[in-house]
């Protein structure tokens, strides 16, 4: 789960985080406001979305009058913005951060993972801010610093003094970039996060270490113990199909195709996709029904599928182990009458008894394509695809 | 011999008396695992499947002498619940639970390793489908049917496509020695390395399949295991060709977030490193198939 800029800085800044002053508004009114809470003469107006690269969007407004401010503020609200992360349907823009601008003398990026390869919670951090880890790591990867914490322990001050006297700091700011770097890393532990990136962090003109952009994402399997956390989550930054799918319990993902998918189990899903595009085809979507494939859940994943208008044919590919085959044709032929589906469907069982779950497809009078393996699956749905194009 | 597993395994299962302990030790038992007995605290002392109930996984082991444990317990209590089975000496642990938290994880492999190599735990899952040595045990919640015994080793990150794998060599007459499931999540107890080791030092096996996905280091680093320690031949797959970058394809861990994380990225350092590595899912038990001549024709040390 991702959160905004503006509540990972209300966030971090609890566990003694410094961070500029600044205030979250919903309106332009509310952000001229914030100016006379902040005080100063120059304001940053930042767009609150699910993506960096704002600043190159136009995301980023700063501003030297308080008519300035309204202006960046009414430009921002209500708009969608498209970054080079979002994807051309870009992001809806509700909230905007205003922040006091800085005079910025150093940018630095410091960024806290969950490392899969260690597993152990690391610190990456890099002298130039600003950019992408990625090209950091590809630019100049020998200038990364690396700090693997140990979980019995936490991260311990050497290991932040270490990180802080490498970036080239001096004594007094290295002080506050450990302050900055050990406050992220009891946040990482204490609120289940798998990622918190300053990017930059900066050293002002007069000596400050500030953290100008802080991006933070957490573990979704642990936000049943934290609360706080999960009530952060903006739903209006989500495909409104994947924030459904979830509430079935279904876990779905949009893609680029228009071959409906619904699968049992993520590994499969992937490899019946895979297979649609061996045979010539492109996926929709991502789809697991997961373990128990009942009826109301089969029938809202054919409605989930069917909300995407791009969908030309629907292919359902389940390999019942716990669950029973005919168990689960029943549910697809009760799904289809209640949905009703207009796009040819292709459908493949296998598992605990799959001749009783044939049977009852053959028999239900549906035109429902039946296929018994993998591959053949894969290339009817391609090929009624086609023809269902054609006609 | 198979790895891990057999019949005279005796096997516990932690949240025996819930729905899904029920369940699956039904299952277990039909298949011709030595359950033992189960774990539900406050049922201790009572009787179920016909089997006795205990309130903590030590007095279990004290009183059974179980060497494996099954874990089915909800995911707020599954870190709990496998440190109380590494503290009780349970050699082996199964994890099924999906939904663990990552950092939940870590503590639990940052304390397995307090106990000393001859006494330590391993853990398999969590967020598997278990293991499954074919016509012999399971500790798992995969249809046991589809296994025909035989010598080829499975490991396989994806419960589902395991069974998929397991289908198509049964249909063209392959069968498995032990099928290892380890689970989807970014953080888990075996790698495929870990289990890689175990079929290349068991008689029975003759090939390996590995199964993975998207996401992760694991699958290079067992690619580099292969061409470096293992005599046997190796099929490899990675589900998630068409998977987009930072899109969590369903499993915790099966997120293109890195270098080296692309599905295809990874079937060419497994091909690069020797792996057989399987076209299409579709061809999953053609490529064990594959490998069982490759390895019939190479040569073999015969003892004087």
């Amino acid at each position: 789960m991702d959160i905004h800029e503006y509540q990972a800085k209300e966030l971090l800044a609890g566990f003694g985080v410094p961070v500029p002053k600044g205030g979250v508004a919903y309106s332009a009114e509310q952000a001229v406001y914030r100016t006379t809470e902040i005080g100063g003469s120059r304001w940053v107006v930042k767009a609150q979305i699910h993506s960096g690269a704002r600043g190159k969007a136009g995301g980023v407004r700063l501003c030297a009058t308080d008519a300035d401010v309204r202006q960046a503020a009414k430009d921002l609200l209500g708009k969608v913005l498209v970054t080079s992360q979002t994807g051309p349907e870009g992001l809806p823009v509700h909230r905007v951060l205003v922040e006091q601008a800085l005079p910025i003398e150093r940018e630095l990026y410091v960024g806290l993972v969950l490392d899969r390869k260690h597993e152990r919670i690391v610190v990456v951090a890099h002298p130039h801010g600003g950019m992408e880890i990625e090209e950091i790591a590809q630019r100049e990867p020998a200038a990364i610093l690396r700090v693997v914490t140990e979980p019995a322990v936490g991260m311990r001050s050497f290991q932040a003094r270490e990180l802080a006297f490498g970036l080239g700091l001096g004594a007094q700011q290295a002080n506050q970039a450990m302050a900055a770097v050990l406050g992220a890393y009891r946040a990482f532990r204490d609120l289940d996060a798998t990622m918190v990136e300053f990017n930059p962090l900066v050293v002002t003109s007069d000596g400050q270490v500030l953290a100008l952009d802080l991006k933070m994402s957490f573990d979704d399997n642990a936000m049943f113990r934290r609360p706080n956390v999960a009530e952060l989550r903006d739903f209006a930054q989500e495909d409104p199909r994947e924030a459904e799918a979830a509430e079935h319990g279904l876990n779905y993902v949009a893609l680029d195709g228009d071959i409906g998918c619904i699968i049992n189990g993520a590994g499969l899903a992937m490899a019946t996709m895979d297979m649609i595009q061996h045979a010539g085809g492109e996926p929709a979507n991502f789809l697991d029904i997961g373990g128990g494939a009942s009826p109301d859940r089969v029938a809202a994943a054919f409605r989930l599928v069917l909300s995407d208008r791009k969908v030309k044919a629907i292919l359902v590919n389940v390999f019942a182990g716990i669950n029973r085959c005919d168990w689960v044709a029943a549910g697809v032929v009760q799904a289809v009458h209640e949905v009703r589906v207009a796009v040819p469907l292709v459908v493949r069982l296998a598992g605990t008894n799959v001749d009783a779950g044939r049977r009852i497809l053959s028999n239900s009078g549906l035109p429902i394509l039946t296929a018994d393996t993998l591959s053949e699956a894969a290339e009817q749905v391609v090929a009624a695809r086609h023809a269902g194009a054609a006609a | 011999m198979s790895i891990l597993l057999d019949e005279q395994t005796r096997v516990i299962v932690q949240g025996f008396t819930g729905d899904k302990g029920t369940f699956h030790a039904k299952e277990m038992i039909a298949y011709g695992t030595s359950v033992v007995g189960g774990v539900t605290p406050g049922k201790g002392g009572t009787t179920h499947l016909a089997r006795p109930v205990f309130n903590t996984v030590k007095e279990a082991v004290a009183n059974t002498g179980a060497a494996a444990s099954l874990i089915l317990v909800p995911a707020p209590f599954c870190a709990d619940a496998i440190m109380e089975a590494a503290d009780a000496g349970v050699r082996l642990v199964v994890a099924i639970t999906d939904g663990v938290p990552a950092q939940d994880m870590m503590t639990v492999k940052r304390y397995l390793w307090r106990y000393p190599k001859e006494r330590r735990t391993r853990l398999i899952g969590p967020n598997c489908a278990g293991l499954i040595s074919a016509g012999r045990a399971m500790m798992g919640i995969m249809p046991g049917h589809i296994y025909a015994r035989g010598a080829v080793g499975v490991v396989t990150r994806s419960g589902t496509l395991g069974y998929e794998a397991a289908s198509q060599m049964k249909a063209l007459g392959v069968g498995v020695t032990t099928s290892v499931g380890i689970g989807g999540d970014p953080i888990n107890g075996s790698s495929f390395v870990d289990i890689l080791a175990l079929f290349e030092a068991d008689p029975e096996t003759a090939a390996v399949m590995m199964i993975g996905e998207i996401g992760g280091p694991q699958e290079a680093d067992a690619a580099v295991f292969v061409q470096e320690h293992m005599t046997k031949p190796v099929v490899g797959y990675v589900a998630g060709l068409t998977a987009p970058k930072g899109r969590r394809m369903g499993h915790a861990g099966a997120i293109i977030s890195a270098f080296g994380d692309t599905a295809a990225e990874k079937a060419e350092i497994m091909r690069s490193a020797g792996l057989i590595v399987a076209p299409s899912p579709a061809e999953l038990g053609a490529a064990a198939a594959q490998a069982l001549r490759r390895r019939a024709s190479q040569p073999v040390m015969v003892q004087q």
